[in-house]
């Protein structure tokens, strides 16, 4: 917090901002040039190629995905070889994971609306931002060189001594480039960190930051504390192929179980990595669709930090067959199920949103609709899958893989798009097609169900995963999952095509096209480079929707603390209001 | 910090983000402290690797370290402890506005971390000789313990990750008392140093929780 | 309810398999419920409270602590009933009865050796008595597996230097299918077992056949049964085409080249080293992942299994 403003007295000049919607001068004309993006500290064009990069490896992944649906459209081999499809899957998992879902919202769409909704010109560390980029990049090139030289099959899990010795291809390259990229995750979480604490603007307290910011601190908290020791882990094994140091491998004397539990340690909370996020964009997308102040701010808030905080004791209950002791077993199914309250307390919140609100059903609520049902389903399946008898039974069949989707895909994946629905307007200055939009909402909420609720049964009938060939009675529901995949790419191509046309043909977005309350809505749109000319003052809430649009504004304080000379003020209105900072 | 409670100016090293000097400062220190956590939690995964192994083969531990010199270790324990009183005094220089202590300080320090890496290479090569190398590699028969080989790749693991850090803090700090040579840092400015003070400090308690773990086992 | 069971699970057919449905189905029924309660009243409130005008004005609810407080206990106390259900049959799972009879198991890639009392090894097929606890004590030789057979709810990894167990009592005569679920490779989804659950009366017969099967056939016939056996044509194809390693066809006798350079000829020697000894020369173009067969396989068996190849010319 600026500590001039702590010593002066409590009254504050503010002056009314309205946002431009067409201005000259934006983010994106005022350097141009493949230089200026390659160097640019700017947080909005360096979230802008982390959205673009992510969305190469989606496209990767999906293809991936569409490639198993394929093979396994019958038993045995119809187009691709076993140890092909082995390679595939481990690809899939370990590009969707660590590619796709850990930096999408964080590193994407975090960094462009971070920064806005916290009133500032940028992230603490803005040339550490972009090294994070660069570093994703290495990573990336890394798992690349290592697809082209002999590939990995090893699982995304990497077990040992599978992978340390029994595997083909070339895992060191692939456990390298993960260890790697878990650099870029760590940097990013301790920007962001940092940004929230020490660069609020004046009048921002914490109980009037946006459920999208105490999610993304939730979430970098994980990053800071988990990632290092899945830094470590993989360290470990790139040294297990390397030298044989031994303490995974049981042929030199090692214990393969540790190398579970120190993966899990991180991967575990990982998953919370990826899906707190996209809590932080449902509480965002549902108080603007329903003009309503959010219902239980602090309940909402702070079950994203129990979540966090709870989810790094739960690892264990990836183990539960893996030979850990009894009484292990009996604690972290426990913790298990309480991880699992927290979450519930959000769906009820955010259906008692709904409540008495003004509801349109636009894309972005669409989706986040869908996710509130799908991620109730991935909810409950988790309740069945932490339960200790039933797990013996279905661990590591298709009903893990299914419950895994439900929640990732059905749960994040929903929230990622939701996301950018929302904010598309702010990024590109455009609006997409709303028709298109809510057609491919509902073929991809169709596709997805014929996906994965055939999963289910297979798994609980006792279909086991990474199966390249299964048994005739399985077929059925195979094919259903596969014409699913099939539906849901439809949808993706869809999307893909409506977004990138309306950034050519689309209607010019206004500054605030959804009348939401929220700071990075007042702002011009597109933004300026700086993002605000002026330190802004907050004085209404994000959620408050209870207030007009009309009083609805945004301060700026009298001094502009070296940010901008005061040439954009030109039509603003004068008036004073009690601030506090 | 005592020129904190100054009302600080914008100065030539204020970033435009930040609003001002004491913003960027907490900032950093802030950005820092995290990022030791996160080192912590690194070396973290080593040390419940090393808790796991030497909870199920305590006497292993007892063997394992006869063959480790304390002498070494303590003489390379007091070189770096030495190592961090002289960042602190260039860090306490930088808030005088002595550039020559600055530099004289690092210098120092440079030359402390750099005796801790000769005593460890000689220590290196010395198990090398006799075949104590990490895991598969092992051929020293001198300890009567079959995980032998796994004491050493935890050892060498946790021993060489370290030594990693201590190369990289050389590195900063020539980086600093270059940048100090230039006059780059004064009262008004020094969370460079401040930052790398505390990154070194880590280092050192570090090695203070290495010796005792591997060399002082009875 | 049974049908219910028949659609989403397979036959249970061991002892502690119904209290697992029992916890199954009730999650499934509990979930359901609220699954159906949050989508109707997400319909609802999106029916009733659309948008009908561009002012309209919302009230202010921050928050209501009776409603926070019960929708937090309620399914606390849900989950707490799922924990201690769950535990429960855990603990009957993991606990072994004493006169459970004993099987030990051995996971190899890609193949499953079932070891009895009398020395006896079967290959992917377990022999069982019904109506009796039955305990499978397991190691692997390799990477680790996991040894699952739906139809009695049991699974437990098979893991390299360390023994763990399972335990069913399967309540009456008949087959059901084994699967490998922990990845462990090219063949991982090939690795399926049977369990043929006998009277104890027919199992007693069979334990006291079993052994002497092989010993009657010609070298050749019973060195083709043991390939099959131990799914040695997972990796050899016997008709000529590539597989994980060379094929039997046309093998015998022929010069090959090693990954070292150097070339040896495919006589009786060799074929025994390779069984016993897989990593000491590889054969160039394929890759080094077999296991050693020492301990699994007599001298007659090699013997039988070098004739056979003999034959696939």
């Amino acid at each position: 917090m600026a500590t001039a403003d702590t010593n002066t007295p409590r009254r504050l000049q503010v002056q009314r901002f309205r946002p431009d919607d067409n201005p000259k001068k934006h983010y994106l004309n005022e350097e141009t040039g493949l230089w200026s993006w390659l160097t640019t500290v700017d947080h909005k064009k360096i979230g802008l190629m982390y959205l673009g990069s992510i969305t190469l490896f989606f496209l990767v992944g999906g293809i991936m995905a569409l490639l198993l649906r394929t093979e396994l459209l019958s038993p045995a081999e119809s187009f691709v070889a076993a140890d092909t499809y082995n390679q595939i899957f481990t690809l899939h998992g370990a590009i969707m994971v660590f590619f796709f879902l850990v930096p999408s919202v964080p590193a994407a769409l975090g960094n462009f609306i971070l920064p806005l909704q916290l009133g500032c010109k940028d992230v603490a560390f803005p040339r550490l931002n972009l090294l994070s980029y660069y570093i994703y990049v290495i990573g990336a090139i890394f798992t690349l060189i290592a697809i082209f030289t002999g590939g990995v099959d090893t699982g995304w899990t990497f077990y040992t001594p599978y992978s340390s010795t029994a595997a083909g291809g070339n895992v060191m390259m692939m456990t390298f480039g993960v260890f790697i990229l878990g650099f870029s995750s760590i940097l990013t979480g301790l920007n962001f960190i940092v940004t929230i604490h020490r660069m609020r603007s004046p009048g921002l307290g914490w109980n009037r930051l946006p459920l999208f910011l105490w999610a993304l601190y939730a979430t970098s908290v994980i990053q800071v504390l988990a990632t290092p020791v899945l830094a470590i882990t993989l360290l470990l094994l790139t040294m297990e192929r390397l030298l044989g140091i031994g303490i995974f491998d049981p042929n030199i004397g090692g214990d393969p179980v540790l190398f579970q539990h120190f993966f899990w340690f991180y991967s575990h909370p990982a998953v919370y990595i990826m899906i707190v996020p996209g809590f932080g964009i449902v509480s965002e997308i549902i108080s603007t669709f329903s003009r309503k102040h959010i219902f239980g701010y602090w309940a909402i808030a702070l079950s994203s930090l129990a979540i966090a905080f709870i989810g790094f004791l739960v690892w264990g209950h990836h183990m539960f067959v893996a030979g850990q002791s009894s009484l292990s077993n009996l604690v972290f199914s426990f913790l298990t199920f309480l991880v699992g309250i927290p979450t519930g307390i959000k769906i009820f919140n955010w259906l008692a949103t709904l409540h008495k609100g003004s509801i349109d059903l636009k894309t972005p609520m669409l989706y986040i609709l869908a996710f509130i049902f799908l991620f109730t389903i991935g909810g409950f399946t988790g309740i069945m899958v932490a339960a200790l008898s039933v797990d013996i039974h279905l661990h590591d069949t298709y009903y893990v893989v299914a419950h895994f989707h439900y929640v990732m895909m059905g749960g994040m994946v929903m929230a990622f798009i939701g996301g950018l629905h929302y904010w598309w307007p702010k990024i590109t200055g455009k609006l997409y097609s709303e028709v298109w939009g809510r057609i491919a909402c509902t073929l991809l909420f169709i596709g997805f169900n014929l996906t994965f609720l055939p999963q289910f049964i297979m798994g609980s009938l006792g279909m086991p995963r990474r199966y390249f060939n299964y048994l005739e009675q399985f077929q059925t529901y195979h094919q259903l999952s596969t014409m699913g995949a099939y539906t849901m790419a439809i949808a993706f191509v869809i999307i893909a095509i409506y977004l990138v046309h309306s950034i050519f043909k689309g209607k010019n977005a206004t500054a605030n096209p959804w009348g939401s309350r929220a700071l990075e809505w007042q702002v011009n749109t597109l933004p300026p480079l700086h993002n605000f000319h002026h330190t802004p003052v907050i004085i209404n809430g994000p959620y408050d929707y209870h207030k007009p649009m009309a009083e609805f504004q945004l301060g700026i304080a009298e001094t502009h603390n070296g940010h901008g000379s005061g040439e954009h003020m030109e039509d603003a209105t004068s008036r004073s209001a009690p601030a506090d900072s | 910090m005592s020129q904190s409670s100054a009302i600080p100016k914008k100065g030539d090293h204020v970033q435009e983000h930040f609003v001002n000097s004491n913003q960027q400062f907490e900032a950093a220190k802030l950005g820092m402290w995290i990022f030791l956590v996160t080192e912590i939690l690194f070396f973290g995964g080593l040390f419940v690797a090393y808790i796991v192994y030497r909870s199920w083969y305590p006497e292993l531990y007892i063997l394992a370290s006869d063959h480790l010199d304390v002498w070494l270790g303590a003489i390379n324990t007091t070189v770096l402890i030495g190592s961090s009183l002289t960042v602190a005094l260039a860090i306490r220089c930088a808030q005088t506005n002595y550039t020559r202590g600055i530099i004289i300080n690092l210098c120092v320090t440079i030359a402390l971390a750099c005796v801790f890496m000769v005593i460890k290479y000689f220590e290196y090569s010395e198990k090398f000789e006799l075949g104590i190398l990490p895991g598969a590699h092992y051929t020293y028969e001198g300890i009567a313990h079959e995980k032998a080989n796994i004491f050493y790749s935890i050892y060498y693991m946790m021993t060489g990750l370290h030594g990693v850090h201590v190369i990289v803090g050389i590195g900063l700090m020539v980086w600093l008392v270059i940048r100090a040579n230039k006059g780059h840092f004064s009262s008004e400015y020094y969370t460079p140093v401040e930052i790398t003070g505390l990154y070194w400090h880590l280092v050192d308690i570090i090695w203070i929780f290495l010796f005792p773990l591997f060399y002082l086992i009875d | 309810m049974n049908r219910l069971n028949d659609f989403l699970l397979p036959p249970a057919k061991s002892t502690t398999a119904a209290e697992v449905d029992a916890l199954f189905n009730f999650i499934n029924l509990v979930s359901i419920f609220l699954l159906l309660g949050i989508t109707i009243a997400m319909i609802y409130f999106v029916i009733k409270y659309r948008r009908r005008s561009e002012d309209d004005v919302t009230p202010l609810i921050h928050h209501i602590n009776w409603l926070e407080i019960t929708w937090s206990v309620i399914p606390l106390l849900l989950v707490l009933i799922v924990f201690g259900w769950g535990y429960k049959g855990y603990t009957d799972l993991r606990t072994t009865p004493d006169d459970a009879y004993q099987v030990r198991v051995v996971a190899n890639s890609w193949f499953w050796e079932f070891h009895y009392e009398n020395g006896h090894v079967s290959i992917d097929e377990l022999y069982v008595p019904a109506e009796r606890p039955v305990e499978l004590v397991m190691r692997s030789s390799d990477v680790i597996h996991s040894f699952y057979v739906p139809d009695f709810r049991v699974k437990h990894d098979v893991i390299p230097n360390r023994y763990t167990s399972v335990w069913f009592e399967v309540k009456e005569p008949g087959e059901s299918v084994v699967f490998c679920t922990e990845y462990c490779g090219f063949a991982h989804s090939d690795m399926y077992a049977t369990v043929y659950a006998l009277e104890q009366n027919e199992f007693d017969d069979w334990l006291a056949a079993a052994g002497s099967d092989l010993d009657d056939l010609p070298p050749a016939e019973r060195g083709q049964v043991l390939v099959d056996r131990y799914g040695c044509t997972t990796c050899h194809s016997t008709d000529g085409s590539t597989l994980q390693g060379p094929s039997f066809q046309d093998n015998f006798g022929q010069n090959r080249e090693l990954t070292d350079g150097s070339t040896v000829v495919v006589d009786e020697n060799f074929i025994r080293e390779s069984i016993l000894e897989p990593s000491a020369k590889i054969a160039a173009g394929y890759p080094d992942i077999m296991q050693s067969f020492a301990g699994s396989l007599s001298d007659e068996d090699i013997d039988g299994i070098i004739e056979y190849i003999k034959t696939l010319e």
